[in-house]
């Protein structure tokens, strides 16, 4: 640990922007990005499924309130749905003087809440649609061979539609990755927040943002690759095999 | 009525700030788009390679990201470029990147890459025999692109299209960041100023269901109009 | 009183869709070891008939009994409905169909496929339902097939691997939905030779077909079918051997 320490002092000797300290800096907005958007992804993947099916419930008091939260949060920029829950939770009137106040007070909480509540909205849209073009066969047979609403949904409807809802899952997972560079605007040190203060302290915008773009990158392909393998392995059924 | 303590009329300047902005850049990009689909479709190694990393570059990078860059990268860059022009043949000007202007160039850059796929594959779905028959009748290249490719290109373009738009008008918000005043921006001020965040908030909100719910409906009507000949759309 | 219940019998069965009416009153008595065969035009009602007989469409009137139990109904205001969709679960594992596009479930292996509602539905062991999976793709000839997915395998191999995942129910009857339409001719063989085997064993059947030498040489009785009506039924001797009526004749005159 210590030679690869050194190893990168030397690498850096003459750079006067890229030092360990503003490298320590991208470090750790690395850690707040992927903590920010692997919680908010899963947080929101639990909420999607149930929501999802209730999407396509035949009971409008049900559906309606669903179709509704989609509509906004899918029809408005996570900006207004992030400085909509830190203000709406910093303007709360005495809120400083409570105990929630302690984890409030940090930005990450409200972005966390935002993000996930956005992130919920269009993944209950990828399933809910994965969930309708079921083949009506295999439904019919379910049917048919005796199993109740309940199992055929865990067994057949959903597993399947799992599977088919990947690729755009996918994509929902990469364009989360990229939406959550906002919560710089709301002084989160995540990557972006990370690019912004070394961009200020040095006035080189191009040291600065170029390099956290080149971090993205790898990080936007590692969750390409990720999703293909994922593909090729839960997919294989749908290919016919030349046998 | 709401109070809007004396913001309604800069919220409305805003709000036609978002559209300005929002439709410049959807016909940049749009331009962006043909010529990146041309290019990632053409013979030419080259052209084939430059497309390629651009479409990978932008939308391997966050949104936000490459707008910093652009925006506070392109000033020092033009500024590089006008000191040496005053050192070397002593020309002096000095250009002031305007917030609109870099709006609207980063917007149309980053979708560009969007539409180019989407044009790409729209391209790609029309039926070739279909060209061929336009040849066939001494039609030239421009001539067939114009009255036939082009037109039956637009009907399976126009989802892809349709869905871009909806995600770039949500992008526009992001200008607030870098200075412009977009009805974000005039919203997020007069939250902190007035400490209701979410009068203002879910204003703009609405606003932007409002131009979504008219693009929606504006987009089934172009839609409408490619898929004659086509029995039911489908 | 018989001492074993008939395994399925229905009574009346009428079905509208909207103004028309397809069913009119249709009745049919399987008792153990029957093979009956539906024929009839496209849109005779022969699909749907068998399609009643299990539910998945719901008729506007009729009874049903499957091994003896009444199936009991309730009106809605959409209509005739099961009073009780636990009956109509349990009555549906009795009654095990195979369909005309096969309907395999397209994300599990064959083995999988078979072994699932045998586990979920009649509550079987893990490892007895695959013993008895593997006996059962030994019989429709694709014991090697059983990793596949569906995707992987023809249209025959499908059918014959359905006709395995139907017959892991030890189901009391079989529900055929023409089980050999979708198959280009050269697969449609391999598949009627499994079904010929199980009517050979006793099995109690239910067969929607356009395969005539299959209804011929198999059924115990042949039901002709026109308009939701039944026009003529009895012994395939009878009835494709002698039919008395003019349309029958046409239906059975050789296509040029």
């Amino acid at each position: 640990m210590e030679s690869l320490t050194t190893w990168i002092e030397g690498l850096l000797a003459d750079n006067t922007i890229f030092t360990l300290q503003t490298l320590s800096y991208y470090g750790e907005g690395l850690t707040t990005t992927v903590q920010l958007v692997f919680l908010s992804l899963i947080i929101g993947l639990v909420l999607a499924v149930p929501l999802a099916i209730g999407r396509g419930s035949k009971h409008q008091w049900i559906k309606m309130p669903i179709f509704f939260y989609c509509y906004v949060f899918r029809g408005t920029p996570l900006l207004v749905q992030l400085y909509l829950i830190y203000y709406g939770v910093v303007f709360i009137d005495g809120i400083q003087d409570t105990w929630l106040w302690v984890i409030l007070e940090k930005p990450f909480v409200p972005a966390l809440i935002a993000f996930t509540l956005n992130t919920a909205a269009y993944t209950t849209e990828i399933f809910r649609g994965a969930i309708k073009s079921t083949a009506r066969g295999e439904i019919e047979a379910a049917r048919a061979y005796g199993m109740s609403w309940w199992l055929m949904m865990r067994r057949i409807v959903l597993p399947s539609a799992f599977r088919r809802a990947l690729p755009a899952y996918g994509n929902e997972v990469i364009f989360m990755l990229h939406a959550s560079a906002i919560a710089s605007v709301v002084t989160i040190m995540d990557l972006t927040g990370a690019a912004r203060f070394v961009y200020a302290r040095f006035y080189a915008p191009f040291d600065a943002f170029l390099f956290v773009a080149a971090i993205y990158l790898c990080l936007t392909f590692s969750i390409l690759y990720l999703f293909r393998y994922l593909e090729k392995r839960l997919l294989a059924h749908l290919k016919p095999s030349g046998q | 009525m709401i109070d809007l303590h004396g913001y309604g009329p800069r919220l409305f300047e805003g709000a036609m700030i978002t559209i300005q902005l929002g439709v410049l850049s959807l016909i940049l990009s749009v331009i962006l788009g043909l010529l990146t689909a041309s290019a990632k479709m053409s013979r030419s190694w080259l052209l084939h390679r430059i497309g390629t990393l651009y479409t990978t570059i932008i939308r391997g990078v966050p949104d936000l990201v490459l707008m910093m860059l652009l925006f506070f990268g392109g000033q020092i860059g033009i500024n590089q470029v006008t000191d040496w022009l005053y050192y070397q043949f002593d020309i002096d000007i000095f250009i002031n990147v305007n917030e609109f202007v870099a709006g609207v160039l980063t917007i149309g850059l980053i979708f560009g890459a969007y539409m180019g796929e989407t044009f790409r594959g729209a391209f790609m779905a029309v039926d070739n025999g279909q060209i061929e028959a336009g040849r066939a009748y001494g039609m030239t290249n421009w001539l067939v692109f114009r009255r036939i490719r082009f037109p039956l290109m637009m009907r399976h373009a126009l989802p892809g299209l349709s869905n871009n738009w909806m995600v770039l008008l949500k992008t526009t918000a992001l200008v607030s960041v870098i200075g412009l005043s977009d009805m974000v921006r005039v919203a997020a001020e007069a939250s902190k100023a007035t400490r209701e965040p979410f009068t203002f908030m879910l204003i703009v909100a609405g606003i932007y269901l409002l131009i979504a719910s008219v693009s929606e409906w504006g987009f089934a009507r172009l839609q409408k109009r490619y898929d004659v000949g086509f029995g039911e759309s489908n | 009183m018989a001492a074993t219940p008939i395994p399925l019998e229905v009574r009346n069965i009428k079905k509208r869709f909207g103004d028309t009416e397809v069913l009119k009153g249709l009745s049919l008595k399987a008792k153990k070891g029957d093979v009956i065969t539906l024929i009839g035009a496209s849109g005779s009602g022969k699909s749907t008939f068998l399609r009643c007989m299990n539910l998945l469409e719901q008729p506007d009137e009729g009874d049903l009994v499957v091994h003896g139990e009444d199936i009991r109904f309730k009106m809605t205001k959409h209509g005739r409905e099961p009073a009780d969709w636990k009956q109509v679960v349990d009555m549906r594992a009795k009654l095990s169909m195979v369909f005309q596009s096969f309907n395999l479930w397209a994300h599990m292996t064959l083995l999988e496929n078979i072994i699932e509602a045998p586990i979920h539905v009649l509550g079987k062991s893990k490892q007895d339902a695959i013993a008895h999976a593997r006996e059962l793709l030994e019989r429709v000839g694709l014991a090697e097939r059983a990793d596949y997915y569906p995707a992987q395998m023809s249209g025959g191999q499908q059918q014959r691997g359905a006709i395995a995942r139907a017959l892991a129910m030890d189901p009391e009857v079989m529900l055929f939905d023409e089980p050999t339409s979708a198959l280009d001719p050269e697969l449609v063989g391999d598949v009627l030779k499994v079904m010929r085997d199980l009517a050979k064993e006793g099995r109690t059947m239910i067969v929607v077909t356009h395969e005539m030498a299959f209804a011929r040489d198999v059924s115990t009785e042949v039901i002709y079918l026109h308009q939701g009506q039944v026009e003529e039924a009895g012994p395939p001797d009878e009835v494709l051997g002698n039919p008395k009526s003019e349309r029958l004749k046409q239906f059975l005159a050789p296509k040029h």
